[in-house]
């Protein structure tokens, strides 16, 4: 692999061709502020906010699209650099409604974050501001447009991470918005609600709406869990408040699946704590369902498979498994149908 | 009577809506009626370039024009020039000096001093049929490209011109395809940039409309020095006609052999595909109008990759503008030497300007680059209109900037228009006289950009509804001297971190009127008033006692009734319910009411 030796910030340091500026910075713990960038998608350079001063390019060039090359000399957090950056933050806070103390991202917000590192108060460019419908008729998500930055990391989880392209950008200019098309609410358009784009949102434009009011960030203990609802075995943090699960967010180290989760593993949570959740086995009699101990139900199904197996031979026998038992489940039930039934009728939810 | 007349009805979109498409079928009745089908021929032209003239008629070999021709000027036209040689001359344009009809169109001010070479054809052949455009050695330079020459060739020739991009940015036209020539791959197309989108500018879409096929025989020669098969027409879709006469243009072409397969027996294809834009001034762009041929939002993206290496469905690409494209096949047919003769040192051969505004003579101007401002707003655009002063041009559309009277002596090319703090851009000249408020000016322009901004950015798309904002605020007398700080720092920030073109521009008119004309800027804030008397808010009316002569006609036409007075009292203006329209002033027959 070649390497290019730069300079950022009068510091020497080595990188591999085809790196960023901004990975370069970040590989050496120089902080660069980001809103537009994720590793996980395609590189856009639209929220400018990570620019830097490259010598020999002209303008300030923005460090997440740029690669190094050979004796580049950077400066990330010279006058210019910082003034320029603070211009943005001054004109994204302009233009963003400022009612962080009841918003659910505070305390996990990129914009507050920035704002407060660079003294951004929104009062440089007091004027008009979006006011947009909040799309909240669907039982997961709440789209808040007032909030959004136009980042676009939400369109590109859709796109890249999901196949979908459920979102995009529309109109121009200061009535620039994202949403799906025609602009009609998420319930009405083709969303799955995997909730991708709430997952990359930076600010508080996309919220879980399950959670909406139940926690703060730091009250909230994370508990990296594997999904219970199929065998791919994704792994998110379960948000845990005193004691109870509030819902559930993507752990962006989750060895298989990332950030991404689907409907069921994002926002189905609440089952845990459902009336109709069947905890013991159940025997009916006398056409009543009556709690029972596992041996006694286990010995009911035994004694039943064979005198079924035994009047009408093994195949009056079929299985059908769930997709919310893991492979190794559903390895066992083919087994025991096929070893110690004696029948190949088996069948799986997800087969078709 | 001449033999074998001709008479060039132009019929652009400029001399279209001033009336010119009844005129042709007049005249061809009128021809008709006086039995001179066999000698006389009646052409409908693309644009002959004198717009405010229009609708315009040249009556040939004579080369006379005709200006604002009406349908009942007709009959008189035919009866004295066609038939007898004798000149209408209330008919002829006045020398702007003389004051004298001028009979031959070459002696015309606005004629004499242009150098035509894109121009060659518009205006004079029927853009309708390719006989009119291979009559005047059209297609020529695309045989003598595809027998006599190697694509290294052809792209040499090109870099030796010195020919720049002429949509506004000015990158060497040979350097660009020898980028494409060199990106191996098994698909390369080309595309021709006709998404003209500036206030003001119509250079392309005259050339699209008046000589479609210098285009498509310019593609021609660039598909064939670039290894390309497929080219695409981006042309906005508000030029219909363009689209229309462009459409038969290929479809022409196809059946005279010049596009298709195996082009004129050499083995070599291409095809030609007109796409109608949708609307957006960004698709300009060259990235965000790829991305439109491609059907998603038109939206620029970070280069590079540049269109040379990816571009199109990722496939490289290269894009040059209608005028560029347009000046390929007369450098391959005269010469790279030839061409480079016309213009200066960096920027060479001709640019068409569209000029318009305040100037006396609007229309289509192509001069050699190098040509001074003064001598294409006054030698050639006649000077301003109704002898009012000259304050400002403006250059380069709403990404140029306005210049002042002291610099009306600058070359035009690249470097120099850049250095003033404006840019040659597409090529759109907006004059603008004394009448004119340098603020109101900087604010439309900003407000242009702010509401066509593609939304992608941060600084260009909430930058620019910043700025706007503040100019207004200043329009209306609510400015504070700070505010002129912010405006420039929020200017240079803009321009500094925008991702495309349109935001690392769009300050330019503020910046250059900050620049040359920051005394109108504090008189609005400073001292509440607008220098040029435009801005409604920081005008006031007054009625001189002394003058009045209490005749009541300011009160009777005030459209807000705020005038009071009567046969014995003078009348006054209530100033809080004035809604500064200035009727009363237009009204008064004796001077009695002022606006400061």
């Amino acid at each position: 692999m070649e390497w290019f030796t730069i300079t950022i910030d009068g510091r020497e340091v080595s990188v591999p061709k085809g790196t960023t500026v901004l990975e370069a910075c970040r590989m050496n713990n120089i902080p660069i502020p980001t809103l537009c960038h994720d590793p996980e998608l395609t590189p856009s350079g639209a929220c400018r906010l990570c620019v830097v001063q490259i010598e020999g390019m002209r303008n300030l060039p923005p460090s997440c699209v740029t690669q190094v090359a050979q004796g580049m000399k950077i400066e990330t957090q010279n006058p210019k650099v910082r003034a320029a950056r603070k211009t943005i933050l001054e004109l994204l806070v302009a233009n963003h409604p400022l009612d962080c103390m009841t918003c659910e991202k505070m305390g996990n917000c990129s914009l507050a974050e920035y704002a407060y590192e660079y003294g951004v108060k929104g009062d440089v460019f007091a004027g008009e501001k979006r006011d947009l419908p909040v799309d909240d008729a669907n039982p997961f998500i709440i789209r808040d447009p007032n909030k959004c930055i136009l980042c676009g990391k939400c369109i590109k989880a859709c796109t890249e991470i999901q196949g979908k392209s459920r979102l995009d950008f529309s109109f121009r200019g200061f009535n620039t918005q994202v949403g799906p098309a025609y602009n009609i609410p998420l319930n009405e358009s083709d969303c799955d609600f995997c909730g991708s784009c709430v997952s990359v949102c930076p600010v508080g434009a996309l919220t879980e709406k399950q959670m909406a009011g139940k926690g703060r960030p730091w009250e909230v203990t994370k508990v990296q869990t594997t999904c219970p609802f199929c065998g791919v075995g994704c792994n998110f943090d379960l948000n845990v408040k005193d004691g109870k699960v509030i819902g559930v967010t993507s752990n962006p180290q989750a060895p298989v699946n990332g950030k991404a989760l689907c409907v069921k593993g994002r926002f189905g949570m609440d089952m845990i704590y459902s009336s109709r959740r069947i905890t013991t086995p159940l025997i009916r009699k006398d056409g009543v369902l009556v709690p029972a101990e596992w041996d006694e139900a286990l010995d009911l199904v035994a004694s039943k498979f064979r005198e079924i197996k035994d009047a009408y031979g093994a195949n009056a026998l079929a299985s059908l498994s769930s997709a919310h038992c893991t492979n190794e489940e559903n390895y066992l039930m083919q087994k025991f149908m096929r070893a110690v039934i004696g029948t190949n009728n088996v069948d799986h939810c997800a087969r078709t | 009577m001449a033999e074998n007349q001709k008479i060039l009805v132009c019929a652009g979109t400029g001399c279209a809506s001033s009336g010119a498409l009844p005129i042709i079928d007049i005249l061809k009745e009128e021809i008709k009626r006086q039995g001179l089908e066999e000698t006389v021929t009646i052409v409908g032209t693309g644009c002959q370039g004198f717009c405010e003239k229009g609708p315009t008629i040249v009556i040939e070999p004579q080369h006379v024009l005709y200006t604002r021709v009406q349908g009942e000027d007709i009959a008189e036209i035919v009866a004295s020039d066609v038939m007898k040689g004798e000149r209408v001359e209330r008919l002829l344009l006045l020398d702007t000096e003389t004051q004298k009809p001028v009979t031959k169109m070459s002696d015309i001010r606005f004629f004499a001093k242009q150098h035509r070479i894109v121009l060659k054809n518009c205006g004079v052949i029927d853009p309708q049929r390719i006989q009119d455009y291979t009559a005047r050695d059209g297609y020529k330079a695309l045989e003598k490209v595809l027998k006599e020459m190697k694509p290294n060739e052809v792209i040499e020739e090109v870099k030796k011109s010195g020919l720049r991009g002429r949509g506004g940015a000015g990158f060497p036209t040979g350097l660009k395809w020898s980028f494409c020539q060199q990106t191996p791959s098994d698909k390369k197309y080309i595309i021709c940039n006709a998404d003209e989108g500036d206030p003001g500018a119509f250079m392309d879409r005259s050339v699209l409309e008046g000589d479609p096929h210098s285009v498509i025989e310019g593609m021609l020669i660039g598909a064939f020095a670039m290894g390309v098969d497929e080219g695409y027409v981006y042309c906005r879709a508000e030029y219909p006609l363009a689209i229309k006469h462009l459409s038969i243009a290929i479809k022409q072409a196809e059946e005279a052999g010049f596009l298709g397969d195996n082009i004129l027996n050499s083995g070599f294809n291409f095809r030609l595909k007109v796409f109608a834009g949708a609307g957006a001034f960004v698709c300009g762009e060259e990235t965000a109008l790829m991305a439109s041929i491609e059907g998603k939002r038109g939206m620029p993206r970070v280069r590079p990759p540049f269109p040379a290496v990816s571009g199109l469905w990722g496939k490289p690409t290269n894009i040059n503008n209608v005028e560029t494209w347009s000046n390929i096949p007369h450098i391959i047919r005269h010469g790279a030497e030839w061409y480079a003769q016309f213009g200066t040192e960096k920027s060479k051969g001709t640019k068409i300007f569209a000029l318009t505004g305040k100037v006396n003579n609007t229309g289509l101007v192509e001069v050699p680059m190098g040509t001074t401002l003064r001598e294409i707003i006054f030698d050639i655009g006649g000077g301003i209109q109704n002898g009012k002063a000259f304050k400002a041009v403006q250059i380069g559309g709403p990404s140029g900037g306005c210049l002042p009277e002291n610099m009306l002596d600058l070359s035009v090319d690249y470097e120099t228009l850049t250095n003033a703090g404006a840019m040659v851009g597409s090529g759109g000249l907006v004059i603008m006289d004394e009448t004119t408020c340098m603020v109101d000016i900087a604010r439309f322009f900003v407000n242009f950009s702010q509401k066509e901004s593609c939304g992608k950015c941060t600084p260009c798309r909430e930058g620019n509804k910043r700025m706007y904002d503040i100019l207004d605020k200043i329009t209306k007398g609510e400015g504070k001297i700070e505010d002129l700080d912010t405006l420039e720092n929020l200017a240079l920030t803009i321009k500094e971190t925008s991702l495309c073109g349109l935001g690392q521009n769009a300050p330019n008119p503020v910046l250059a009127t900050l620049k040359y004309f920051r005394h109108e800027f504090e008189a609005h804030i400073l001292e509440h008033k607008c220098p040029a008397h435009v801005c409604s808010a920081l005008l006031s009316y007054a009625i001189d006692a002394d003058k009045c002569k209490k005749c009541g006609l300011c009160a009777k036409n005030c459209p807000a009734n705020c005038i009071k007075g009567d046969k014995n009292t003078p009348y006054v203006i209530n100033q809080d319910e004035c809604i500064k329209c200035g009727t009363c002033l237009d009204k008064c027959k004796f001077g009695a009411v002022t606006r400061s």
